[in-house]
């Protein structure tokens, strides 16, 4: 008999040194003429015991966090491959407490085989909704998807069933579904990792999105930063077309983007798919009337769609019952920056910050004091502690003046400097402006220029913010003042000290 | 990565017009082959989209994937976004600026290396992240820096 053992090949696992442990572990079974079977699973999202090994035992999967290549003699002597005791064992996985204190949904089966294994896939439940969907009317997935309450995690939370109203509701035409895994964001990886962990899942909520709005077509449009997202879902959309489980009525491919934030943006997306250069575009007319080519196009997040195979399958009302009040369902927050157990957590919305940066997080991986978080990306606010017994939903957020966006929080220590972090906010914003309107191309210098100054005029700083979240014409300019203006709110006291030399 | 040549260039141009993916896939076709866009496939962008000469510098300069100079042997690039600065990717640039004399976006006078900042590779729990030659790197710091450019370098 065969014991099974799991070996990440996600992006973080294989930096962390997976593919060389594989090389070992594999050696060091023919030397001791063990019989193994080695799985290349997705990632679980617990980034801070990656590489995660984990072996199959008769009491469930036993896991071995922080492995190193050097490890694995030790490990065999431990009897590893029977569950055996060794200091870096953190015991069956399901019963991690990391783990176990999470509500996980869209991520339930992410990491628990090798993410183009079709088969285990559908042994977990895979491809049921898409079944199910099939012998539904468009009218009762829309139905569904309106009952669960579902709004768009890539930043703005849009509710989602307008969007997929709206593109049902147009005309016949060259409708496409298109994933925004454009996923620039820094602090966030949810894509990434289900994207590597668990693609069918997607590739089975764009089927059903095709279906419900009456599109033929669907892209994943993928950050080039994530290569292997990109290799993995080929292969995935490949075995799904082989397979029949896309059959020919709906056609997916992924678009490799070319290394610009603002693409991020759905209506410079969809510039970026049609080949020019990544410049947004007035709304309206909104992308779901004329989108791509001028034509109706739905556009999502990648866990907006992945949140789909389980409301059509458990129903729309058992989405709108998890969450805290327009918030429905789980959110995948991702931790990340500073902070010692750092990953993936998907828990209902409701959880305060300090329930997740204590529960979860665990402090700083420096040991050092948390002096802020930044939350939902490089147009997220920074939150001083004060603020961290604020609940997680997008209306507490915004009294806050803050916002989910996707998920991310980082976490910053004492020894951040907060006037840099402003600075940044604005040199990011200059870097990354499409330069479409006058406020963000502009602006964006003006202010990395003002916070670099020795002693910056604050009340300009803030002129300049009031006039870029104004007139502004997309997310890019309007929200780069969120993290300038919540810095300078919550740390005055860096701002107002002269400085004598200018950042870099 | 292989040396670019304008035979082989024209072939990935007319192959990615034909397949029917836009001017942006035919860089990435180039891009991915050759590490860089050489000014001597415009004319055969220009033919195959209609697109005249400033509009395809237009796109060609917009995005950060699609250099128009060939890279070093090896590309370093470090990422620079708030997850990688909240645990030192400052300190980092700076020192693999001051050990291998280049800034970011410079490669190196023998053409052995490209160094490079990039926004965000999701590796945002165990930064500072980088890569190198398309390897992702994770956890880094000075130490395994050196280390990794002199395993490259062998």
């Amino acid at each position: 008999m065969s014991t099974r053992v799991y070996i990440p090949a996600d992006t973080l696992a294989v930096a962390l040194g997976a593919d060389d442990i594989a090389t070992a572990i594999t050696r060091e079974a023919e030397t001791r003429r063990t019989n193994i079977t080695i799985i290349r699973n997705g990632s679980r999202g617990m980034c801070w015991a990656e590489p995660l090994i984990e072996v199959q035992t008769d009491a469930g999967r036993m896991a071995y966090g922080r492995i190193k290549a050097a490890d694995v003699p030790g490990l065999f002597d431990a009897g590893f491959l029977h569950g055996g005791d060794h200091e870096k064992a953190l015991g069956l996985v399901d019963d991690l407490p990391w783990l176990k204190n999470q509500q996980r949904q869209i991520f339930r089966t992410c990491g628990l085989y090798a993410p183009t294994d079709l088969a285990a896939y559908e042994a977990h439940d895979g491809l049921e909704a898409l079944r199910k969907a099939r012998a539904m009317t468009p009218e009762a997935i829309l139905k569904e998807v309106e009952a669960s309450g579902l709004r768009g995690r890539g930043g703005a939370g849009f509710p989602a069933a307008i969007k997929w109203r709206t593109v049902a509701g147009a005309k016949p035409a060259q409708k496409t579904i298109v994933c925004n895994a454009d996923e620039g964001d820094s602090g966030t990886f949810a894509d990434r990792l289900i994207m590597e962990g668990d693609p069918f899942r997607l590739i089975e909520a764009m089927a059903i999105a095709g279906l419900a709005v009456g599109a033929q077509e669907g892209i994943i449009y993928v950050r080039s930063e994530y290569p292997r997202a990109i290799r993995i879902l080929q292969q995935a959309i490949d075995t799904a077309e082989q397979s029949g489980f896309l059959d020919g009525t709906f056609k997916l491919r992924v678009f490799v983007g070319g290394g610009s934030y603002v693409c991020g943006e759905e209506t410079a997306l969809l510039e970026s798919l049609e080949g020019k250069r990544g410049v947004v575009r007035a709304k309206p007319p909104v992308p779901a009337l004329q989108g791509l080519h001028g034509q109706p196009t739905l556009i999502h997040n990648v866990i907006t769609l992945c949140a789909v195979p389980d409301i059509i399958t458990k129903g729309g009302a058992w989405h709108a019952a998890l969450g805290a009040g327009k918030s429905t369902g789980t959110m995948t927050f991702q931790l990340a920056g500073d902070v010692r157990r750092g990953g993936l957590v998907e828990v209902p919305f409701g959880l305060t910050l300090r329930a997740l940066l204590d529960d979860f997080g665990g402090g700083t991986r420096s040991g050092k004091a948390i002096k802020a978080v930044q939350i939902g990306g490089p147009l997220g606010a920074y939150l001083p502690p004060a603020l961290f017994d604020t609940p997680l939903t997008y209306d507490a957020m915004a009294r806050i003046g803050a916002g989910i966006g996707h998920g991310g929080i980082v976490v910053f220590n004492e020894t951040a400097d907060m006037r840099e972090q402003a600075r940044y906010a604005f040199a990011f914003c200059a870097h990354e402006s499409c330069g479409k309107c006058t406020p963000c191309r502009i602006g964006a210098v003006r202010g990395a220029e003002l916070l670099a100054e020795p002693e910056p005029d604050l009340a300009l700083v803030e002129d300049l913010c009031a006039v870029m979240t104004e007139a502004s014409a997309c997310a890019m300019g309007t929200m780069t003042p969120i993290p300038v203006r919540s810095a300078m709110m919550h740390f005055p006291d860096e701002f107002a000290a002269p400085r004598q030399q200018a950042a870099q | 990565m292989e040396r670019w040549s304008d035979s082989k260039a024209e072939e990935l141009i007319h192959a990615a017009h034909e397949s029917g993916a836009p001017l942006t896939g035919a860089l990435r076709a180039l891009a991915d082959a050759f590490g860089y866009i050489d000014e001597a496939a415009y004319p055969a962008l220009m033919q195959a989209y209609a697109r005249s000469r400033a509009e395809v510098l237009g796109v060609v300069s917009w995005y950060e994937d699609f250099r128009t100079r060939p890279p070093g042997r090896h590309v370093l690039r470090l990422c620079q976004a708030e997850a990688c600065q909240a645990v030192g990717a400052r300190e980092l640039t700076a020192y693999a600026c001051s050990a291998t004399g280049l800034r970011l976006g410079d490669t190196s006078a023998d053409g052995a290396l490209t160094l490079e900042g990039v926004y965000c590779l999701g590796l945002c729990a165990n930064g500072p992240a980088g890569e190198l030659d398309g390897r992702p790197l994770a956890e880094l710091d000075a130490a395994a820096l050196d280390a990794k450019l002199a395993e490259a370098e062998e």
